[in-house]
């Protein structure tokens, strides 16, 4: 563990003359989890495949696990272990074949990688499942399976591009748990989300990438604390404008309009509902206390406020 | 070695599914060469010195490799690269894309290989092999495999997909196995219907295969290797151009 992990520096890549990744430096600590985070066509994807060196940067450098990319692509994976968007394991293969297949693509001999079967699919919790055929496994189990793969040549560093897109709640749950397991033991991870959940539970530090930069970078709670107000209230409901006169109904957006501003420092609306950012609710959430038919929730900020700050909340596509 | 545990996974597959793609493998030139070399045998009683069905069945040997190299490098090949992703998996561990199309190309050549060998041992159960020259068939059968697997995955390069494929066979496939002597003697055929087929590699392998099966030495061996082996390096060249672009952009 002499190199760090991963070194990012200056990288660009464009495809013809349209630049996705535009500039980003990054580089992560030993046994650190790093989150990046960005809207669909942000750049997440095309970074990860340049940090695998499975596509040659426009410019800027990168060096995985000590190796310059990516002229030393293959020497460098021998160290790190990958679990793409897209499940791709092998259909035609049990759960056990699947991992002695791969195995064999890190050099390593028959026996090591038999050895190593009953532990990596115990870590997975698919005990009992080698002699299953990949059809008969549900959409989690072949992404525990894919990630069991991935640590087939105990890798130092693990990359994840999107682990629990289309899990279930309970699914996604146990691959947290399990990354956990995995930094616990010193591994170093780098994925890629669009769950802010997943990336506050589970990274110690977060970047945002949106068109190609990275418009924010540090611990979820640093960037929580730079980049916007510590409270929010989420204000909803019909709102009856003024306590005597019944006839007059609004939304909470148009008592927004009318009144958000001079409780609080900004505020956006979405839809019907009003999201009020503040340093100093109290003056705020007493007037909503008197107001009839709007329903309120005050919390603390998180990152998904952050996200949706800084990149906005128009769709992407 | 690296690509050895790509063709191995292949294999591994393969072997799963070894009943139904052994006959489905061997029915099809198996009936051709019987039905022809029979049906027709029996209104031709020669033809370029040897019965009619030892004449299909050395063509046999070539068309059974070519197709059956062709099949696994486009259709089996597509499916890896484009619809299971396979190809992508392998990427992510320490292989590069250099690893997996020689591995490709070397195992659509190695079920070809299988191939022609069952054609060459129902061949020789029938009396239709001389001697032990024949022997040098096997060689050649690979190279034969090499040369199609590699134009193969020249398609599977420029694939959108499967559909594709049927070009490559209507196009080329067809009508190379109709002009290269399979079936019936090439110099019959117009002149310039002959020059077409001479820079064909299908009729440079015919003219390899056929007298070896009878026990004699071919004529011009080196011609018709260095043809077939041109036609290997420049369309594995391609193809390797091609899946850099299409893989690695």
């Amino acid at each position: 563990m002499s190199s760090p992990p991963l070194v990012v520096t200056d990288l660009h890549k464009n495809f013809g003359d349209t630049p996705i990744v535009r500039g980003i430096s990054f580089s992560l600590a030993p046994g650190e989890c790093y989150a990046l985070l960005g809207p669909n066509g942000a750049g997440k994807t095309t970074t990860l495949r340049c940090c695998l060196g499975l596509t040659e940067p426009t410019s800027g450098h990168i060096m995985l696990g000590g190796e310059p990319l990516p002229r030393r692509a293959r020497e460098a994976r021998l160290r790190v272990g990958v679990v793409p968007q897209m499940d791709n394991l092998d259909p035609d293969f049990t759960a056990g074949e699947n991992l002695l297949v791969y195995g064999r693509y890190f050099g390593m001999k028959d026996a090591d990688i038999r050895a190593r079967i009953p532990q990596l699919l115990s870590f997975a919790g698919l005990e009992g499942k080698e002699n299953s055929r990949i059809q008969t496994l549900s959409g989690g189990m072949k992404r525990r399976l894919t990630l069991a793969r991935a640590l087939v040549n105990d890798p130092d560093l693990l990359i994840l591009d999107e682990p629990t897109t289309g899990l279930d709640p309970q699914a996604r749950h146990l691959i947290w748990e399990r990354l956990k397991a995995l930094l616990a033991r010193g591994k170093t991870v780098l994925l890629t989300t669009h769950f802010m959940d997943e990336a506050e539970r589970l990274a110690t530090r977060i970047a945002i990438l949106d068109a190609g930069k990275l418009i924010a970078q540090g611990t979820p709670r640093e960037v929580i604390q730079t980049h916007i107000e510590p409270d929010v209230v989420e204000v909803f409901g019909d709102w009856q404008n003024g306590a005597a006169d019944t006839s007059a109904t609004g939304t909470a957006a148009d008592w927004a309009r009318a009144n958000a501003a001079q409780f609080v420092e900004r505020f956006e609306v979405s839809g019907e509902t009003a999201f009020c950012y503040a340093h100093e609710p109290a003056a705020l959430l007493a007037h909503l206390h008197a107001q009839h038919g709007l329903r309120y929730l005050h919390r603390p900020a998180n990152l998904e406020d952050v996200f949706l700050k800084l990149t906005g909340r128009e769709l992407r596509d | 070695m690296r690509w050895l545990p790509v063709w191995q996974r292949n294999l591994l597959v393969w072997r799963k599914l070894a009943g139904t793609s052994i006959i489905g493998n061997l029915a099809d030139p198996l009936i051709y060469m019987l039905g022809l070399g029979y049906g027709l045998g029996k209104l031709i009683p020669e033809m370029g010195g040897m019965s009619y069905l030892a004449f299909v069945a050395s063509g046999t040997v070539c068309y059974s490799t070519m197709n059956s190299a062709t099949f696994e490098a486009m259709y089996s090949g597509f499916s890896r690269m484009h619809v299971q992703k396979t190809w992508d998996a392998m990427l992510n561990a320490p292989l590069s894309l250099d690893d997996i199309v020689l591995a490709e190309t070397m195992w659509a050549a190695s079920k070809s290989l299988l191939s022609g060998i069952c054609i060459l041992f129902i061949a020789s159960l029938f009396g239709l092999t001389q001697g032990w020259l024949w022997l040098w068939i096997l060689p050649i059968v690979f190279l034969i495999g090499l040369c199609f697997a590699s134009l193969g995955m020249i398609m599977t390069a420029i694939a959108p997909s499967y559909d594709f494929f049927m070009y490559w066979f209507t196009l080329a496939i067809t009508p190379m196995m109709l002009i290269s002597g399979v079936w019936f003697p090439a110099d019959q055929l117009p002149a310039i219907v002959q020059t077409l087929a001479a820079c064909l590699p299908l009729s440079h392998a015919v003219q390899l295969v056929r007298p070896l099966m009878t026990g004699q030495l071919p004529v011009q061996t080196l011609l018709h290797v260095s043809v077939l082996l041109g036609y290997i390096v420049v369309a594995y060249l391609i193809a390797h151009t091609l899946l850099q672009r299409r893989l690695l952009k």
